[in-house]
């Protein structure tokens, strides 16, 4: 309790840290540094037996500090944290990292890479084995760096080549870089884990030097060796990969059918219920109808028209075709309770013949098929369309009307 | 010869010169330290330097420094001590006469000086610190890792073993376990037979001599003193002579780590006073500051308490005899009496006085404050009528503002000092590298602070709440009237309070649970809980060290009523 009279140093030290916490909580930066001026003797007794000790505490709390208040510089952030390098042998790589993350950030690529290259040049004997993850993390940002100038060189030789130059010394140059960020970044993604950055940069390289076969590998690993962690935008590169090279529909839905497990409501669903619409496999059909209806569960597509023209689209093909009916009865049984207040609501139909008639349009349709045409929403839109005299919305209502009994055996 | 100070011992002068060069008196065989070539005048004011033991003394060693004894460090320690007390208006006396008196009779009766010596003891001393092969093999003596766990500061434990388990390798020379000669002997004896001399103990030592010279310091003001940093205590050793290294155990000995607490200063004081076989302490009269009227009447004022309180104190103080010179003044030695806490009992004498004036039942003492706002309307002469409550706003407010001060004072607190530490000469070179860093960081996050961070501490001060009777505000209720609670009865002037409670039916045995209460704030009237808080903070003490003497007054006064009720019990019983 406050009222002690007593104290040693830990206690001290330990109630300092409570003022120094309750200080940051609240954004008041130089309290902070006030406290923790005064905290900072702890690190004449370190005990290393703690779990957190004073040494790693004062780099935390001094980062944020210097990253928040409004007097600090970049200048003296570097001095601080060369100064916590020195205090940790067993973080010095870790600290370096964190470092270089700042420096990033605060658009200092030079001096982040000159960072980046000196801890990679450290050796401290059996602690350069135990940190060798960090190590490996400092190799892959240098990749990165590398990468970054060989693009910022590419970009160059394209400029000249357009001007009708060609220029030898930039041309080296660029290879260089190439050389360097390659090595580090294969490097990297072979350890399981999120690499998506690295990923990309590294197949960007192959792709320009004509690797594709290295590249479709990488691709394939980063997507599916199930040691890495599921991660859906493996899945995505390796399907813009997969484009970009021509490769055939067949193959393209295959890289996208795991992304539509993982992330049912994921931008590329349009692409891959489209894929699927037109395929010649009814297995293949089926499977679009589920991965629209699926995406459209999702409150960040109630507004696309572009999903709601897909599924209108296939809706009144299968109506059409009076086959496959039974197919919309399976994907409306589990969703009948839920999609008409979700999507189809009399404010809705009022709002979205407001904002944006297309969309409205193609709602109207699929509710008409399954909801019938005396539905809040068909109702309305039709009415407002008709009144519009838009021709569309006419040849809507007949279309509907006339398939009244489908929505009879849908709902039954 | 020339030499011509007093001997320490007898005061003749009468000087002979041993084989080794030394002077010793020839009436009482003292032998000193000084040698006709070298007059090492830097330990101690009137330069006498206490012979240790009968072994040769060098004055140079190869890092400049020189053999010093642990009791030659807490004499320097107790000098600079008694320097900052005569600083603060502490009669010189004290320093010149009644410190340096107190000390010598200790290292007599501890057979550090003035005495001869047993020779094993010295020979014992040099085998532990030459071979530290040897200390693994002999059952006997204890290891040093046994020495570090017998300190009774807190444990610096890991890098203490990390310390040992490093030291162990390192082969002779005496100063890698110890600046000091005595060092790891001083932590090895055997703690019952002699007083061994601690940091907090010095603190004993001052307050015993200002309590035989009746200054007017009670005990919380010194501890509050050193905390606050006018009395040398933390870091102490940073005002030893360069030639004095402190290293390895000395650290153990000399470094504190911690505030030093009441209970352990008075106790290790007690034990002090038997130990010297001191006579009665000069007696402690109704003029002296330490007497509980005195120290009512200081305290009253700090809790800004209208004055007429003083007398009901002084009636109370009288009713239960602790004004007495015999209950007041210290008989060495005597362990049937309780030990006199004066600034505590003072501060219980004026919360037993506002409970039996306000009852303090978070009830009684509103109404009555409500009835004296009533009669204050009517009262346009003369001073106002104390009101409890205004009273309460004006101590509440001011109580948390410094509450609030003092907590942040304590994260804030500052243990380390320029002069670093360090227990081998092998990481001396890492403890000054942190050490620079340190200074970097406080300088680069010192200048982020925003304000300027005081570089003097405040002038000390007796009294920590100040109240002037000129402030228009009415904050200040030193000039207030009781006769707003009081009414009259027979022609005398009483308490319209009729009831008291007893803070404990049944007092504890002090001896058995070092208590004589155990306070639980909940338990207790949140008024009587925020009277104790005020005193509290004013001690610097917790508060159930106030409770205690609360209660203890308690059972004084309504001794006769407990007793007649106890026999009630006993008989029913029956």
């Amino acid at each position: 309790s406050s009222h002690e009279h007593k104290l040693n140093f830990k206690k001290s030290k330990e109630l300092c840290l409570s003022y120094i916490q309750d200080a940051m909580l609240q954004k008041q930066w130089k309290r902070a540094a006030e406290f923790l001026t005064c905290y900072v003797e702890s690190l004449e007794k370190d005990y290393s037996r703690e779990h957190v000790g004073p040494s790693e505490m004062i780099w935390r709390i001094g980062t944020e500090i210097l990253c928040h208040h409004s007097h600090s510089s970049m200048k003296e952030f570097s001095c601080f944290m060369e100064q916590m390098k020195t205090l940790g042998v067993k973080r010095y790589l870790k600290v370096c990292l964190e470092h270089v993350f700042h420096l990033l950030c605060n658009g200092q690529i030079d001096e982040a890479y000159q960072n980046l290259s000196l801890a990679e040049s450290w050796r401290f004997g059996e602690q350069t084995a135990l940190q060798d993850k960090e190590m490996k993390l400092i190799q892959a940002y240098r990749g990165l760096l590398d990468y970054y100038s060989w693009s910022k060189q590419k970009n160059i030789l394209l400029e000249h080549s357009e001007d009708g130059f060609t220029d030898l010394a930039v041309e080296q140059e660029m290879h260089g870089y190439f050389r360097k960020a390659a090595v580090n970044l294969k490097e990297i993604i072979k350890i399981p884990g999120v690499w998506d950055l690295f990923v990309k940069c590294y197949v960007d390289l192959l792709e320009f030097y004509g690797d594709h076969n290295e590249a479709r590998q990488v691709l394939n690993e980063y997507a599916y060796n199930s040691k890495f962690p599921a991660n859906p935008n493996a899945h995505v590169y390796l399907y813009q990969f997969l484009k970009r090279q021509g490769e055939s529909k067949k193959s393209l839905i295959s890289a996208l059918k795991i992304l539509h497990d993982i992330v049912p409501s994921h931008e590329l669903m349009i692409d891959f219920n489209t894929m699927l619409q037109k395929s010649k496999k009814r297995k293949k059909r089926r499977l679009g109808l589920e991965v629209i209806f699926a995406a459209l569960d999702y409150a960040g597509w109630k507004e696309n028209a572009k999903a709601w023209s897909c599924l209108a689209r296939q809706v009144k093909q299968i109506v059409i075709s009076e086959k496959h009916l039974d197919w919309i009865k399976q994907e409306w049984n589990s969703r009948k309770d839920w999609w008409p207040a979700f999507h189809f609501s009399r404010y809705l139909a009022k709002r979205n013949w407001q904002e944006n008639k297309s969309l409205s349009y193609e709602k109207a349709l699929v509710a008409g098929i399954l909801l019938g045409k005396d539905c809040k929403y068909f109702k309305h839109v039709s009415h407002q369309g008709c009144k519009a005299q838009l021709k569309r919305f006419r040849m809507l209502r007949k279309f509907v009307k006339r398939h009244n009994p489908v929505y009879l055996r849908i709902s039954g | 010869r020339d030499f011509n100070e007093r001997c320490a011992q007898c005061s003749e002068v009468n000087w002979g010169l041993t084989d080794g060069g030394r002077f010793y008196c020839r009436s009482c065989h003292n032998v000193t330290e000084r040698t006709r070539e070298v007059v090492n005048t830097d330990f101690i004011t009137n330069s006498r330097v206490q012979t240790i033991s009968k072994g040769l003394r060098k004055q140079e060693k190869n890092d400049g420094g020189c053999e010093w004894y642990v009791c030659e460090g807490f004499q320097l320690v107790l000098k600079k001590q008694a320097e900052a007390l005569e600083a603060l208006g502490v009669c010189p006396q004290m320093k010149d006469e009644i410190l340096c008196n107190f000390w010598r009779c200790y290292l007599q009766k501890s057979k550090q000086a003035y005495c001869n010596r047993p020779a094993g003891e010295t020979v014992k001393a040099l085998s532990v610190c030459e071979s530290s092969t040897d200390v693994d093999s002999d059952p006997e003596r204890p290891s040093l890792l046994h020495l570090l766990s017998l300190s009774e500061n807190e444990g610096d434990l890991q890098t203490d073993c990390s310390f040992a388990s490093s030291v162990s390798k390192v082969s002779e020379s005496t100063s890698v376990y110890s600046g000091s000669v005595d060092g790891s002997l001083y932590l090895m004896k055997n703690q019952k037979e002699k007083l061994r001399m601690t940091m907090p103990m010095t603190l004993s030592f001052c307050y015993m001599a200002l309590l035989w010279l009746r200054e007017p310091i009670t005990l919380s003001e010194l501890l509050r003193f050193v905390v606050e940093g006018h009395i040398p205590y933390l870091n102490v050793f940073q005002h030893f002579p360069e030639k004095m290294k402190l290293c390895g155990l000395d650290l153990k000995i000399f470094y504190v780590e911690s505030w030093p607490v009441y209970e352990e200063v008075l106790n290790k004081m007690h034990e002090l006073a038997a130990f010297l076989d001191l006579p009665r302490f000069p007696d402690i009269t109704d003029s002296c500051f330490l007497h509980p009227d005195m120290l009512c009447m200081k305290y009253l004022m700090e809790a800004n308490l209208p004055d007429e309180l003083h007398n009901w104190t002084c009636r109370v103080v009288k009713k239960i005899g602790i004004g007495e010179v015999d209950f007041l003044t210290l008989m060495p030695g005597n362990k049937s009496t309780r030990k006199v806490k004066y600034d505590v009992i003072a501060a219980a004498v004026i919360v037993v006085v506002l409970k039996l004036l306000f009852l303090l039942d978070d009830h009684y003492e509103w109404l009555l404050s409500d009835f004296a706002e009533e009669r204050n309307k009517n009262n346009t002469e003369g001073s106002p009528y104390f009101e409890f409550k205004k009273w309460y706003e004006v101590l509440k407010r001011s109580l948390d503002v410094e509450q609030k001060k003092l907590d942040e004072e304590r994260a804030k607190y500052l243990w380390r000092c320029e002069k670093p530490l360090f227990y081998s000469v092998k990481n001396k070179s890492k403890v000054l590298k942190r050490r620079q860093m340190v200074v970097n960081l406080q300088n680069q996050f010192g200048k982020l602070s925003g304000s300027v961070r005081r570089a003097e501490k405040p002038n000390p001060s007796s009294f920590q709440l100040s109240w002037s009777e000129e402030n228009t505000d009415g904050s200040c209720f030193h000039g207030h009237s009781l006769k707003g609670i009081l009414q009259e009865k027979c022609g005398l002037l009483t308490a319209m309070n009729p009831d008291y409670w007893l803070c404990t039916v049944k007092l504890c045995n002090e001896k058995l649970c070092g208590h004589l209460a155990h306070y639980r704030e909940v338990d207790f009237p949140q008024s009587y809980h925020f009277v104790l808080r005020l005193f509290s903070f004013l001690l610097r003490i917790q508060p159930s060290y106030i409770h205690d003497e609360v209660c203890m007054i308690e059972h004084k006064l309504f001794n006769k009523k407990l007793c007649k009720k106890l026999k009630y019990n006993t008989v029913l019983r029956k």
